[in-house]
């Protein structure tokens, strides 16, 4: 059963680095967002230095949104999931797999990208590590819960900002601790590690909520 | 129908000719006692119980606010529990009833927001706070819409049903996030008064017509939910003919 995980996230990583768009594109999007907010707020350095932490996540989240449609519906449309339902795997357990190869092409990615984006909006030197850390324990969470809202609009034809619309109210809980654990003195001085651990708790939640629901949601996308 | 057990009952208003028979019945007396229960409360509530000391006449939307948010949450529970035994047990009236439920328990949340927030102006001097019970009702306001639309746009009843059912179960999360908010946060929303471990804390004269709010909002909830329920299963019925004479 690992040497099927391991092939599927192999499969998954492979078709996501070779016909391209994915991890690029949701950078590219990180990157175009980032840019436009001091266009849209001012110049202010010191006003974006204490807001940084805030509008990094706040991209990031957008950034991940836009990358969810192409967790499932490829494979839905050319029935490669209703074979992969059939196989050896179970349904938890192939859904796991393909989040996992999505955070390697989508996360991580972001999460790179993120200090370099930092330094477009002055983020204080002293921020960095902690949002690259809280980055890391929060972006698997968002494709975790990510993968529910694909799974539940998969056979929806147009179903992309349907999905985001429904994981938004999840992503919250990531979002708000994520600023934290940032350290961002603005949002609420002083807990930055406390937030951590809750973030860390909210991605262990993730990682056992996101792939039982969206297998529930998936099976029953596949069986009418 | 007497002679059976409750469990047997269940499953025979699991038929809806048998159902649309007994909601057909229920419908008018329950609005019958919406009706004198709204009035008894407003009565109660505008003329007859006493002004705050502090807030003076204002405090009198607290008895349209209160039993808003408690129905907002109650209607997410009915909603989550049908979506529990829809999936479990695949009683078929279940997801009928959740998605009766959801535009009910979405206007109840939207009136606590509005009504609150109009109290909020001149009371805390603000039309909004982002502090943690707010917050949290304007989440489950989204999940209402976002369940809402999942129903909207997925075309095939029985695989809408399903999905909408595992959305509402994830989301349930959320409704004691909800309770708790202003136990767990320092909000600027006032604490439990009434839902608390050590009983209500409110004065009686106030408690009165509260209560009779909440209960008359409650029946006027399950009136409209079983007229909701009935017109869903006409539109079921309805969609059912027009596949048939498409076939022929």
């Amino acid at each position: 059963m690992m040497r099927a995980f391991l092939s599927l996230v192999k499969r998954d990583v492979a078709l996501a680095t070779q016909v391209g768009g994915g991890g690029g594109m949701a950078v590219f999007f990180f990157l175009v967002a980032v840019s436009l907010l001091p266009l849209g707020i001012g110049p202010n350095l010191n006003l974006l230095a204490k807001i940084a932490p805030g509008l990094l996540w706040v991209a990031l989240l957008l950034s991940s949104l836009l990358t969810l449609d192409r967790l499932f519906q490829a494979d839905f449309e050319d029935g490669t999931l209703d074979a992969l339902s059939m196989g050896a795997l179970p349904l938890e357990l192939m859904v796991s797999a393909k989040i996992m190869a999505h955070w390697l092409t989508t996360g991580l990615p972001l999460v790179v990208a993120a200090p370099f984006l930092g330094l477009l909006l002055n983020l204080g030197s002293a921020h960095f590590l902690p949002l690259v850390g809280a980055m890391l324990l929060g972006t698997p969470a968002l494709s975790l819960l990510g993968a529910i809202g694909a799974a539940l609009t998969v056979s929806v034809r147009r179903g992309g900002l349907l999905a985001s619309l429904l994981v938004i109210p999840f992503y919250l809980p990531v979002l708000i601790f994520g600023v934290a654990a940032a350290g961002s003195d603005v949002a609420m001085p002083g807990v930055s590690q406390q937030a951590m651990l809750l973030l860390g708790a909210v991605t262990l939640v993730s990682l056992v909520l996101g792939p039982v629901a969206a297998a529930a949601a998936l099976r029953a996308n596949l069986r009418s | 129908m007497s002679e059976l057990s409750f469990t047997q009952r269940f499953h025979a208003y699991a038929n809806p000719t048998r159902f649309m028979t007994l909601s057909g019945k229920l419908v008018v007396p329950l609005g019958i006692v919406t009706a004198v229960l709204i009035g008894a409360g407003l009565y109660f509530a505008l003329l007859n119980s006493p002004v705050d000391y502090q807030q003076g006449e204002t405090v009198r939307i607290m008895y349209v606010h209160v039993p808003s948010a408690w129905l907002g949450m109650f209607a997410y529970m009915v909603m989550a529990s049908a979506s529990l035994i829809a999936l479990v047990f695949r009683h078929p009236l279940a997801d009928v009833c959740a998605k009766s439920a959801a535009p009910l328990g979405a206007a109840f949340t939207f009136l606590a927001l509005a009504t609150g927030s109009l109290w909020g102006r001149p009371m805390w001097g603000t039309w909004w706070v982002w502090d943690a019970r707010l917050t949290s009702m304007l989440i489950l306001l989204f999940l209402y819409f976002g369940y809402i639309a999942l129903w909207a746009t997925i075309e095939e009843p029985v695989r809408a049903a399903r999905a909408a059912a595992v959305l509402a179960l994830v989301g349930s999360i959320n409704v004691p996030i909800v309770h708790y908010s202003v136990v767990w946060w320092n909000t600027l929303h006032q604490p439990a008064s009434v839902f608390r471990v050590d009983g209500p804390e409110i004065a009686g004269s106030m408690l009165i017509p509260l209560m009779l709010m909440a209960v008359g909002f409650t029946f006027f909830f399950v009136t409209m939910l079983l007229v909701r329920m009935r017109v869903e299963i006409l539109r079921r019925r309805v969609r059912a003919l027009r596949l048939a004479t498409a076939e022929v």
